[in-house]
């Protein structure tokens, strides 16, 4: 088994504003993100041979990527895996391009949760079941969950925890104010996020992150071909995809204090990219912080930080934009927003500006290794999502 | 020899103080919480009620309310399957009057008698409005209870019976009508309850040649706090040492299910060879002697009225009861496209009503929802059911969500908790105070309604703190 390691190159990008987009619809944020990833290739609409159209509760089908562009009659797929849908759809692109079926692929996740009441659709089209006995899957309860038990198991003490938890939130507020795209731009303090108004105990409002309207889409080519177009293309280093069996509800072993998706897709991650201390090797990581308490585990997870170690290197500020290990430099889900399926792309497309020096105010001094995950679902239903990417 | 081989009651949690609804009430009334109605109470007091007894033997359910949430379709059915009863067992709804959990009893004893059925299990429950600012709304209170009727290890004979009808407008509720209607209580009084369920006793003292001091208690419906002790010492009882306390400063009038409620309280303090009368009221009376036997000793113990009673909580606002209640309306859900399918809940009834997940024979593992791959041993269809509903459990993890739906619940606890004896299940908390949910908390299962959509009446299981 070979692997996608170095296989496939990343030759262009777009990604629109994220937030409250009350003006424009799938289609308008579709059209923006790809006309400037087509621009950034340097490639017509009609190079693209190939798409993938990630969306989960925007339009069905390829038909909707195809009439916004307006390509014609070339295969498109729809794909649907939650909030690791982005990811998912750039990662069976780059199956495609790797298999040899095809040059120049197109991977574009957009999303208008501002459609919907709230913003984020609950009333999932088809829920797991129909019979309706399942509680409704709320995000919030669903990660609160995750962080009632991981306080009670390493015995943290609420506000100790929160406090903790708010030091995620101000971090990824501060990124946004040098993320241009992001949805929010504005500084918070630690106690402003401990007193905010309960959203699901133990989270709190600034907990939880942006829900929003967006679009972002790559261009992928060989790395053969990509050499002719531009010198600055990102190589994807490994891509893993893995899904819960349900296992938090029916097993008892399963322990809510670390998400097995995560450590799994991470672990077969690193195994493709030849990454052997991740904390070492990683320059960034752009995570699923959909809620504070994601990002802190995931940093166990992802192997950052030992074992119930995690809140020691946020207190040590190991991943602020200038410490060790720079996480969510573009603001997060928190700050960037969170389009569900369009957020992978997003974040691809931050580790893609940052290796080229692009990134502005927050362009990190080192960015060789980049990291992206997403996680998305409920609790032992998570599909998740570790991607890799190098420079050439 | 036929008669009554367990008992078994459901008081709600909730207890609303009369005096949070009008100044100078007295006591308290029972309510159910929003997510009970007289379906999920019935279900628990026939859960109490088979203490000990083994389902199998159970070849009948009977259910007895006036105040079921169909008015086309079985509410026995439902009860049935909660109570996890064979799916051969007669079922039947007795409704439309408050004496129908009596008609129930009757009728179950008679087809114990007739050999039709061994065992029938008898459930009335009742959870009846009165109109804000009435009488009836301080008197009424929620409540089920139940009677498991047999032939075998008898606790209480049933000797002789009476049983005559009235046609009269005394109280009633007519199509589309939510609240009690009535005539004038100086009216009613007379000519309904107290010459009504005063010919029933006499006709039944009549009969047996017995006399008011033959028997060591008399249960009587009641439709508020002294109108029965009006009876009980207009026919010749001692108030005081014969007459069966209708708890009413502690429930109110529970309608239909009052005599099953309050001869199930008798029947706690009754010693072998007591003989008890039992007199309900709705458009006529039924009433019964009973001979308490020896086997009396032996029933197992239970929640029951004892335990129910001293398992409440009291609540002071009033809004609080008429918003669980529908009658003060709040802030609605947001359309939402989600519906819910027939044929979903008829393929999943075992799992939802009955509450069995499965037991895999081949690794042991014991899963919720049934599966068709074992979890741990990847086993295909090698599954026995395994019932969930009377396990104990304990909170794994929990989260207090203060924006989803129900409105009505916020915060809404979800609880993820690990059953004894092995299983999870991913549920919500009900019945609970915010600051007592914790990793830990003990909880058992109660049969619960999660909402109506489209008609549909959805019932599940939900975990509530252990009552003690």
């Amino acid at each position: 088994m070979e692997g996608i390691k170095d296989k496939i190159a990343i030759v262009g990008m777009g990604c629109t504003q994220f937030g409250e987009l009350w003006d424009k619809n799938h289609k308008d944020l579709v059209v923006d993100a790809c006309y400037e990833a087509f621009e950034d290739a340097g490639i017509e609409p009609k190079d693209v041979q190939m798409a993938w159209y990630g969306s989960r509760e925007t339009g069905f089908t390829g038909t909707q990527l195809a009439s916004a562009l307006k390509l014609e009659y070339i295969p498109i797929s729809r794909v649907e895996n939650f909030c690791a849908g982005g990811t998912d759809t750039f990662r069976n692109a780059c199956y495609a391009v790797a298999s040899g079926v095809c040059d120049i692929a197109l991977a574009v996740g957009v999303e208008k949760c501002k459609d919907h009441y709230g913003g984020f659709c609950m009333d999932i089209l088809d829920p797991f079941d129909r019979s309706m006995v399942e509680w409704e899957l709320p995000p919030a309860s669903q990660f609160a969950l995750l962080a009632t038990r991981y306080m009670h198991h390493y015995g943290w003490k609420y506000e100790d925890f929160k406090r903790i938890l708010s030091m995620i939130d101000v971090k990824n507020h501060h990124n946004g104010t040098m993320s241009p795209k992001a949805q929010f731009h504005r500084e918070i303090t630690v106690e402003q996020a401990m007193n905010a108004p309960m959203i699901s105990y133990p989270l709190g409002l600034f907990d939880a992150c942006g829900v929003s309207d967006g679009s972002a889409a790559a261009i992928i080519t060989t790395p053969e071909i990509a050499k002719k177009m531009r010198k600055d293309y990102i190589l994807v280093r490994a891509l893993a995809l893995t899904n819960g069996a349900g296992q938090a509800i029916i097993q008892p072993e399963y322990n809510f204090i670390s998400i097995p998706e995560t450590v799994t897709a991470a672990e077969h991650a690193y195994k493709e990219a030849g990454i052997t201390d991740p904390r070492r090797e990683v320059d960034l990581a752009i995570v699923h912080d959909c809620f504070s308490i994601t990002e802190l585990m995931t940093m166990e997870d992802l192997q950052f930080s030992p074992r119930g170690k995690a809140p020691e290197d946020v207190e040590a500020g190991t991943f602020t934009l200038e410490g060790e290990l720079p996480v969510n430099t573009d603001g997060g889900l928190k700050c960037f927003g969170h389009p569900l399926s369009a957020s992978g792309l997003r974040m691809i497309y931050e580790v893609y500006k940052q290796m080229q020096g692009k990134a502005g105010e927050r362009q990190l001094k080192k960015a060789d290794v980049g990291l992206t995950h997403n996680v998305g679902g409920v609790c032992g239903f998570f599909n998740c999502t570790v991607a890799l990417f190098g420079k050439p | 020899m036929v008669g009554i081989t367990s008992y078994g009651a459901y008081v709600p949690l909730y207890r609303l103080s009369r005096e949070a609804i009008a100044r100078g009430g007295r006591g308290e009334k029972a309510i159910c919480n929003f997510d009970e109605d007289s379906i999920t109470m019935a279900a628990a007091a026939a859960i109490d009620c088979l203490t000990g007894i083994d389902r199998q033997t159970v070849d009948g359910l009977y259910f007895a309310t006036t105040t079921s949430p169909y008015k086309e379709k079985s509410g026995a059915t439902i009860v049935a399957m909660a109570a996890d009863l064979k799916q051969e067992a007669l079922t039947a709804d007795f409704a439309h009057s408050l004496r129908a959990g009596t008609s129930a009893f009757m009728s179950a004893i008679d087809a114990v008698k007739a050999g039709s059925a061994k065992k029938v299990l008898v459930t009335a429950s009742d959870c009846r409005l009165g109109l804000p600012g009435t009488a009836y709304e301080q008197n009424f209170g929620d409540g089920a209870g139940a009677l498991l009727i047999g032939d075998s290890n008898v606790i209480a004979t049933i000797e002789a019976s009476y049983s005559v009808y009235s046609e009269i407008m005394d109280v009633w509720r007519a199509e589309g009508d939510t609240f009690i209607r009535s005539w004038e209580d100086r009216f009613t009084t007379t000519h309904g309850y107290l010459a009504v369920v005063g010919e029933a006793v006499s006709g039944l003292l009549k009969k047996t040649g017995l006399k008011p001091g033959d028997f060591a208690k008399v249960v009587l419906y009641t439709p508020d706090a002294r109108r029965s002790a009006d009876l009980a010492k207009k026919l010749g009882f001692d108030v005081k040492t014969q007459l069966q306390d209708p708890f009413f400063n502690d429930i109110g009038s529970t309608g239909t299910a009052l005599p099953l409620m309050l001869l199930a309280a008798a029947l706690e303090e009754a010693k072998a060879g007591d003989r008890i009368l039992m007199a309900s009221y709705g458009n006529g009376s039924d009433a019964f002697v009973l001979q308490v036997t020896d086997q009396i000793k032996k029933i197992k113990a239970r929640r029951g009225m004892k335990g129910h009673l001293a398992s409440k909580k009291v609540i002071d606002d009033y809004k609080q009861y008429l918003i669980w209640r529908g009658i003060l309306p709040i802030e609605p859900r947001k359309e939402t496209a989600a519906f819910i399918s027939a044929p979903a809940l008829w393929r999943e009834r075992d799992a939802n009503l009955r509450f069995h997940g499965v037991k895999c024979q081949v690794c042991g593992t014991i899963q919720y929802p049934p599966q068709r791959v074992c979890t741990k041993c990847h086993a295909k269809d090698q599954f026995e059911p395994y019932r969930l509903a009377d396990k104990k459990a304990k909170i794994f993890t929990f989260s207090m969500d203060y924006i989803t739906y129900p409105v009505l619940e916020r915060p809404v606890v979800n609880v993820t908790i690990d059953f004894e004896g092995g299983g999870r299940a991913l549920l919500y908390l009900t019945d609970r105070e915010a600051d007592q949910v914790k990793c830990g908390l003990p909880v058992e299962m109660s049969f619960r309604k999660l909402f109506v959509k489209s008609g549909i009446h959805n019932y599940f299981w939900k975990a509530v703190p252990l009552r003690t």
